[in-house]
């Protein structure tokens, strides 16, 4: 068995490993794919011996060099970095099957630059988890950044041109415009930038205290993959890319960087009970509930499948944001479970989007009347990953929501609890209606008075319907991680006490 | 004779003796492997000397045995032994480059006086940055200044519009070189010497209208030098029409050398006791380093000719050397210093990526960059690496350089200075990313001269051009090298000053 502190490197320099044997097996495209299968198998494991020996109390380090005196690269796995880490392999493993489908299935080109890519958004992504300080986290958020532009313009069309150069420029923008000042900035006050128990600021509280908030409005906005309003903007505007890139990064590897890189600031730079005592968190607290309802609104208002996912995305992220500013170990704990839950979650729907474009060339959710029928697996996996969004039990979306509604509670910001139900309520509309609309509207042109019907979906009585289309799934590469993940997502709600355990450390220090 | 011994001059004097040599050998092949030769042997020296310095501290060396202040002395301390490492290896990586780019651009018959000029300018460069003696610099300020002239208006054959750059680089060059000058001259009167050392002690409570006169030319001298906002308007031709390699090595390292003369003249020479100083860092330098971080970095976002977009994004980085120094503190000036290293060799890689360009397609407008990646995928990423640098992210040397500034300004208190500087990198992403838009995601032009297929360029460029890239990258990493020497400079010069 490989120790836990060589797990660390490894689990960074494997994929890498990965990306050169991808790169000269292009010409051979089974033992290429086999190349990123063997690669996720093998970071999956590192992942979970990591994960066992953090849970077992040890706190593996490695420190590669020291780049400039005092900021040294090194790694050193915590609870919330292992359960990223495990999070981040394990659904890499689960979208590579699903990559080789949708990619084929699509006949995309420059498939090996896809997945040369993806190893090392992968690595980056390993690199953000187990960072043991600022810097070393912000190498690898910029590495994340620059690995998946070409992803995300993989199309190289004017739209996907458009896309790219959004997606770029608000994410240099905010993580060099706003988040290295705020890292150089925290430096020269504590002097380290390294991730603290009970906060590396509260420990020079002095002078920290004056520029406390304007730190943490650094950092929140700059970590602009967390995709706090107003600095979301990237995320729409990355789902040109083809989709298992926006149902790995754009709803799990990127984003949950982000939101993690979050967390981890607010409870090991800040730390909890630092803000907590300061109160600088708390208007973050409602640009978080604003962002959270907000881009709920304008998900509501989008009929191509894909971008109404991504606002959904965007609206969920910032409970991860709600979670880490209401500045008590509730919310933390929400927050951390929330990471896990909707990474579950949202790659199911992504995932059945792509499955949906590949097998019945449909992206518009108005296009989807009917289609339940002919994908029946499809649609039942994405109703069970939009109900566990919505947070009903038992599925894994429920817990979060109920430690945020604690938090909020504890927190005293009693709003946040109307924010976080009305917000449930408004999931419901844009993210159960799509199912809804596949298995009880009959398909296109069937029957043009039922236009009127459009919301009368369950009191219909399917009188006009036609005859039943026959079956007709995306290939079982596509189809098979949709029912993992949608699975994982009923599974997770029963292991989400043990998760707690789990993470009991990160707020130990809490209140 | 302990050829040890002499190690101080030999940087400078190798290359002055086999630039001259060079005249003598026929055309073709032999002016530049000896050219090439030599550069390789001058960066051997100056590897040794900033080894030997870095080991037993500042080395002096009296020309001709006369002892200072009489004699000229060469004085080698971290500062300029850092500077003399990174002429020096630019020389040797651009040397070797320029054979395929030279032979390309310049007409064959002139390649002697073309190595000839080249060497004479690395050496004129040296000579400014080894010598501890202030007429000594304005000497070799010309020498370097009048081979840079004819480097430059060789790239007459490709563009004639290089001439006219050539002239006025020459105007403005000799105004700065007589500023300079008189300003040499005026310390003179009020001191009676000419070794710095010496001025330093002499000048040592002076406060007069000589000293802040000769204070004034001496800034206004070297600013033009070293292409200050506004006084840049020289460079952006100058750069853009000269031939490839010219451009490379001479962005590389002229200004780079400049600014190691102000440097020198503000910490070693008039120390921060001099009042004025302190005034000139903060209501000129400051200003007109911020000014020229904006202004020169949004005039390379709005230019067609990636050479031109290049030389208007040195403008704009020599005003984070400028902030870096009008700080006034330890921190500051190791920024400054570090910069100037670093942003040698990330703009010495860009400009040697386009010349490989130049060289395939015979163009650097941007839109011979349309489609490159499919063309010459190897010098694409060459040129995007380098822009990454050249932006500031997080593993190449210009994340180190920014770091460094970062610090520097929340150290000296100016929290706000951090944000310009980051501000400014944004408008690099803009100007870069622009041009590797462009390379990645265009297809090829598909008429005109511009559309015939075209190969990679040849392994004898594309190796310096790496070597300066991979350089580029480990120095991002491991910075003992640069920037712990550049902090070691700084805190050296501080105490010579009366700093902190």
């Amino acid at each position: 068995m490989i120790s836990p502190e060589l797990a660390l490197p490894l689990s960074l320099a494997f994929p890498l490993v990965g990306f050169v044997a991808i790169w000269l097996l292009d010409k051979r495209p089974n033992w290429r794919e086999a190349a990123t299968l063997a690669t996720a198998v093998v970071l999956l494991a590192l992942a979970i011996v990591v994960f066992q020996a953090v849970g077992a109390g040890a706190r593996p380090a490695y420190v590669l060099f020291e780049v400039v005196s005092g900021l040294p690269i090194a790694f050193e796995a915590e609870p919330l970095g292992a359960m990223f880490g495990l999070v981040a392999s394990g659904l890499w493993l689960v979208n590579s099957l699903y990559s080789i489908g949708y990619m084929r299935g699509h006949g995309e080109k420059h498939q090996t630059r896809f997945y040369m890519c993806f190893a090392i958004a992968i690595a980056a992504a390993m690199g953000v988890a187990y960072a043991a300080n600022l810097f070393t986290l912000f190498i690898f958020y910029e590495v994340l950044t620059l690995s998946t532009y070409p992803l995300v313009t993989h199309k190289g069309d004017a739209k996907a041109r458009h896309g790219g150069r959004v997606y770029l420029g608000v994410l240099m923008a905010t993580s060099i415009g706003l988040l290295l000042p705020a890292i150089a900035w925290t430096y020269a006050i504590a002097g380290s930038t390294d991730f603290a128990p009970g906060g590396l600021l509260s420990a020079h509280a002095e002078a920290a205290r004056p520029v406390l908030g304007l730190l943490l409005a650094l950092y929140a906005f700059g970590v602009g993959k967390a995709a706090l309003m107003p600095v979301h903007p990237w995320l729409p505007n990355a789902m040109v890319a083809p989709t298992p890139v926006s149902a790995f990064l754009h709803a799990v590897a990127v984003v949950k960087a982000g939101v993690f890189s979050i967390l981890k600031i607010v409870v090991y730079v800040f730390g909890v009970d630092f803000l907590h005592e300061t109160g600088a968190s708390a208007p973050f607290v409602w640009i978080a509930g604003g962002s959270i309802l907000l881009a709920s609104a304008i998900a509501m208002h989008k009929d191509n499948l894909k971008a109404r996912l991504a606002y959904s995305t965007v609206s969920q992220l910032s409970y991860v944001t709600l979670g880490a500013m209401l500045a008590v170990s509730a919310g933390v704990m929400g927050g951390a479970l929330q990471i896990a839950a909707h990474a579950l979650g949202k790659m199911t729907l992504f995932m059945c989007a792509g499955a949906i474009m590949v097998a019945a060339h449909k992206e518009k959710v108005s296009e989807l009347r009917g289609l339940g029928r002919t994908m029946p697996i499809t649609f039942v996996c994405f109703f069970i990953g939009a109900v566990s969004i919505v947070g009903v039990p038992p599925l894994a979306g429920s817990w979060p929501k109920f430690f945020l509604m604690l938090g909020a509670a504890d927190a005293g910001q009693i709003a946040m609890i109307g924010v976080l139900m009305l917000s449930s309520l408004l999931n419901v509309v844009y993210l159960l209606s799509i199912p809804a609309v596949a298995f009880l509207k009959p398909a296109k042109g069937a029957d043009a008075p039922l236009e009127k019907e459009w919301y009368a979906g369950p009191l219909y009585d399917g009188r006009n319907a036609l005859p039943r289309d026959p079956v007709k799934e995306a290939p079982p590469f596509c189809l098979i991680p949709i029912i993992l993940t949608a699975t994982g997502a009923i599974v997770l709600f029963f292991f989400s006490g043990a998760l707690y355990d789990y993470l009991l450390p990160l707020t130990e220090t809490g209140r | 004779m302990n050829l040890m011994a002499q190690l101080p001059v030999l940087p400078v004097v190798i290359p002055f003796v086999a630039g001259a040599l060079a005249l003598l050998l026929p055309k073709g092949r032999a002016p530049w492997a000896w050219a090439t030769f030599v550069s390789w042997l001058s960066f051997l020296a100056s590897a040794l000397l900033l080894r030997e310095v870095a080991a037993t501290g500042p080395v002096s060396y009296h020309l001709g045995d006369w002892p200072p202040p009489w004699g000229i002395e060469y004085r080698i301390d971290l500062a300029n032994a850092i500077v003399l490492a990174l002429v020096s290896g630019i020389a040797a990586a651009v040397a070797p480059f320029a054979y395929e780019s030279v032979r390309a651009e310049i007409d064959e018959r002139q390649s002697p006086y073309f190595y000839a000029a080249f060497l004479i300018c690395v050496s004129g460069l040296l000579g400014v940055t080894a010598t501890g003696d202030a007429f000594n610099i304005f000497v070799f300020l010309e020498i370097s200044s009048l081979s840079t002239y004819a480097l430059v208006a060789m790239g007459g054959r490709q563009d004639r519009r290089a001439l006219t750059a050539a002239f006025t680089y020459l105007v403005m060059g000799t105004l700065g070189a007589t500023f300079f000058v008189i300003g040499v001259g005026l310390l003179y009167h009020a001191t009676g010497t000419l070794n710095l050392a010496d001025l330093h002690l002499k000048l040592a409570g002076q406060h007069n209208r000589v000293v802040e006169a000769g204070f004034a030319f001496i800034l206004v001298g070297i600013g033009l030098k070293l292409a200050m906002f506004p006084m840049h308007l020289w460079l952006p031709n100058a750069y853009a029409y000269a031939p490839s390699a010219v451009s490379a090595f001479l962005a590389a390292t002229a200004t780079k050398v400049a600014v190691y003369v102000l440097v020198r003249f503000f910490y070693s020479v008039f120390g921060l006791d001099f009042a004025f100083l302190g005034d000139a860092l903060t209501y000129v330098l400051l200003p007109l380093g911020v000014a020229g971080m904006f202004v020169a970095s949004l005039i390379a976002v709005f230019q067609h000719d990636v050479k031109r977009m290049l030389a208007y994004s040195s403008v704009g980085q020599i005003g984070y050397m400028l902030l870096g120094l009008s700080f006034g503190t330890r921190e500051g000036l190791a920024a400054a210093l570090i910069h100037l290293v670093n942003h040698g060799l990330m703009k010495g890689a860009l400009f040697l990526a386009v010349a490989c360009v130049v060289y395939r397609l015979g163009d650097h407008r941007c839109a011979a960059f349309s489609g490159l990646a499919r063309r010459m995928p190897v010098t694409t990423w060459a040129f995007v690496l380098s822009g990454l640098s050249l932006i500031g992210v997080p593993g190449t040397v210009g994340f180190v350089s920014k770091w460094y500034l970062l610090e520097a300004s929340f150290a000296a208190g100016h929290a706000w200075a951090a944000f310009m500087i980051v501000a400014s990198s944004l408008i690099a992403v803009l100007y870069v990313g622009r041009v590797v838009e462009l390379m990645l995601l265009r297809e090829p032009p598909e008429q005109g001269p511009l559309s015939e297929p075209v190969k990679e360029a040849p392994l004898s460029m594309l190796i310096p051009m790496w070597a300066l890239v991979a350089a580029n990258l480990y120095f991002g990493l491991r910075t003992e090298f640069t920037a712990g020497f550049a902090e070691q400079a700084a805190a050296a010069l501080m105490t010579v000053s009366g700093g902190r």
